[in-house]
């Protein structure tokens, strides 16, 4: 068994014991980077130089008896998060040089904790997008198919988990950004609820619903991880001054009685049989574990895309405003300023981009204001309210993570509206506001992973962790890997 | 759409191509009549959600810290002076 194929709470046990050095770890993170990363393109930036500091620090701590809960973990970070002193791009031509003064909170804290970085990955531009064919750099590929894409936008995090590029990383999810290409990848992505997670250091997308999250291996890492990056944070206003469970004591518990909802507005007439039928096959699953299918509806299902398009792109609009080649990223030259403005953004941004900005320009324009945002903003209240509905008799909601598995390259690249509904299943969770987690429940005949997404009430990660736990170790999937 | 591609494009500081104005002109239009599905549902009681978690009035103690340098604040401008952002001429 090579080290890089292991999660973190393995390795953290050898390396407790001493069978292992931090060094030995980033050495076969690196090997494998080295034998598959032509392949897969999961990185924007590899940072091995970095990577051997970080490891020998963390085996100074480990033999001085400082071994703290990540010494020695070679993690990989989405390129959307600031990293002090580390390029830092969002795959987007306009930050290619572009070099954060400070830290995120989120990597300050696995900082703290002693881990490894190992590179930061690629995305869709801005994270804009499904399959990371957005990026101003490259497409990054499907480990299990490398025809096909991870899905995205943290393609780049989920690919790299999957080929074993990393032992854990980090994705942000907007509009299902974390949960889609893990299920896609086959392994294990938790958007937390909005607010538990600090944003401060992510570049914004669309602020009222973008939240960092793990992307794992197994279940059990992604709960050590959530340990690390939950909290209140005085940089972020928007982080919830919420006491903090320990993720990990849920592990293991069992579920008997459990009610998990099935909502039938997520089981669509024409989806993909062989998603549906692995996603009915891990109901019947859950129900052998002690856990109790009910059926719930969630009504307004079917105007989530819609009102999500209108805010994430209204929000976006706005945030990236920012962009205007002064006080950072690409400059091209102008007559005047306001020639500046326009040719820097227009060569600095790609296509989706300019799209979306576009877009959120006209809906938030005078005069169409309470047409659209307004209107969205309402739709939005029906959607949570849903759930609350919905929540007042279940603990859970089970549903496919994505309506297909990993698509091919360029199948949905002309059609901006295909590739928005292949987030039909994850949109509704970030309007909501409430967390939710896709695991790896089956294969496709193509051998295609499938995931199955979890969603909880706000702020309950931890019933989401203790069934995807009893779930995972119940079944085999996690353990398969692509042959690369 | 009911604004003209070129004031949208200049709403959103894009200089664009005329080939671009027209793809995107077609596709913003075709997302547009997708959300107007949005129109389906009654909403004259629904009061709008700009944030999922109800916080308000977020503030700290007013304590002196410490932030962001100038050079640092300065590392990753296009163009500079020693202490200053330089920009085109704005003022004829």
């Amino acid at each position: 068994m090579e080290l890089y194929s292991l999660g973190i709470s393995e390795l953290s046990r050898m390396l407790e014991k001493g069978e292992v050095s931090a060094g030995d770890i980033t050495a076969s993170v690196y090997k494998r980077i080295d034998a598959v990363e032509d392949k897969i393109k999961a990185y924007v930036t590899l940072t091995l130089a970095d990577a051997l500091k970080m490891a020998e620090e963390a085996d100074r701590d480990i033999t001085a008896g400082n071994k703290k809960i990540l010494s020695g973990i070679p993690m990989a970070i989405k390129d959307n998060m600031c990293t002090r002193g580390i390029l830092t791009t969002c795959s987007s031509k306009i930050l290619k040089n572009f070099v954060p003064p400070y830290e995120s909170t989120v990597t300050s804290k696995l900082i703290e904790s002693g881990y490894v970085l190992s590179g930061k990955t690629n995305l869709d531009e801005f994270a804009m997008g499904s399959s990371t064919e957005n990026s101003g750099f490259h497409t990054t590929r499907n480990p299990w198919d490398i025809k096909r894409i991870p899905g995205g936008s943290s393609g780049g995090s989920a690919a790299a988990v999957a080929a074993d590029e990393c032992i854990a990383a980090l994705g942000s999810d907007t509009g299902g950004s974390i949960r889609q290409p893990a299920a896609l990848c086959g392994v294990v992505g938790l958007k937390p609820t909005y607010g538990r997670v600090s944003r401060y250091g992510l570049v914004a997308f669309a602020s009222s619903l973008d939240q960092i999250g793990p992307i794992t291996k197994n279940v059990m890492d992604s709960a050590i991880l959530m340990n690390i990056i939950s909290g209140r944070d005085p940089m972020d206003s928007t982080s919830a001054p919420i006491d903090l469970p320990d993720f990990a004591s849920v592990i293991g518990m069992d579920i008997k009685g459990m009610k998990i909802g099935i909502p039938e507005e997520y089981f669509l007439e024409g989806m993909d049989p062989e998603v549906e039928k692995a996603v009915k096959d891990a109901i019947k699953t859950f129900d052998s574990l002690g856990a109790m299918p009910v059926k719930v509806s969630l009504p307004h299902t079917g105007y989530a895309v819609a009102a999500y398009y209108v805010l994430a792109t209204s929000e976006a609009s706005s945030n990236l405003a920012r962009y205007d080649g002064v006080k950072y990223g690409f400059r091209a030259e102008g007559r005047d300023l306001m020639d500046m403005y326009m040719r820097s953004r227009a060569q600095g941004f790609g296509a989706e981009v300019k799209r979306r900005i576009m877009l959120g320009t006209y809906t938030l324009s005078s005069g169409y204001y309470d047409a659209y945002y307004k209107k969205a903003q309402q739709v939005r209240t029906l959607i949570k309210n849903d759930f609350d509905n919905a929540f007042r008799n279940v603990d859970l909601i089970l549903t496919p993570t994505s309506p297909t598995p990993a698509f091919k390259m360029g199948e949905k690249t002309d059609d901006p509206l295909q590739m928005y509904l292949a987030d039909i299943f994850t949109i509704s969770v970030n309007l909501a506001g409430v967390p939710g987690i896709s695991i790896p429940c089956g294969f496709t005949s193509e051998n295609l992973p499938v995931g199955l997404q979890l969603i909880g009430k706000h702020f309950d990660e931890e019933t989401i962790l203790k069934a995807s736990y009893a779930y995972e170790q119940s079944t085999e999937w996690h353990k398969r890997k692509p042959n690369l | 759409m009911n604004i003209s591609i070129d004031h949208l494009a200049r709403l959103a500081r894009l200089s664009l191509s005329d080939d671009e104005k027209k793809l995107f002109e077609n596709q913003i239009n075709s997302i547009l009549s997708y959300v107007d599905k949005l129109n389906e549902l009654d909403t004259s009681n629904v009061e709008p959600t700009s944030h999922v978690i109800s916080l308000s009035n977020v503030v700290r103690d007013d304590l002196p810290g410490t932030s962001l340098g100038r050079e640092e604040a300065l590392m990753n401008a296009p163009d500079r002076t020693d202490k200053f952002y330089r920009v085109p001429k704005i003022i004829e």
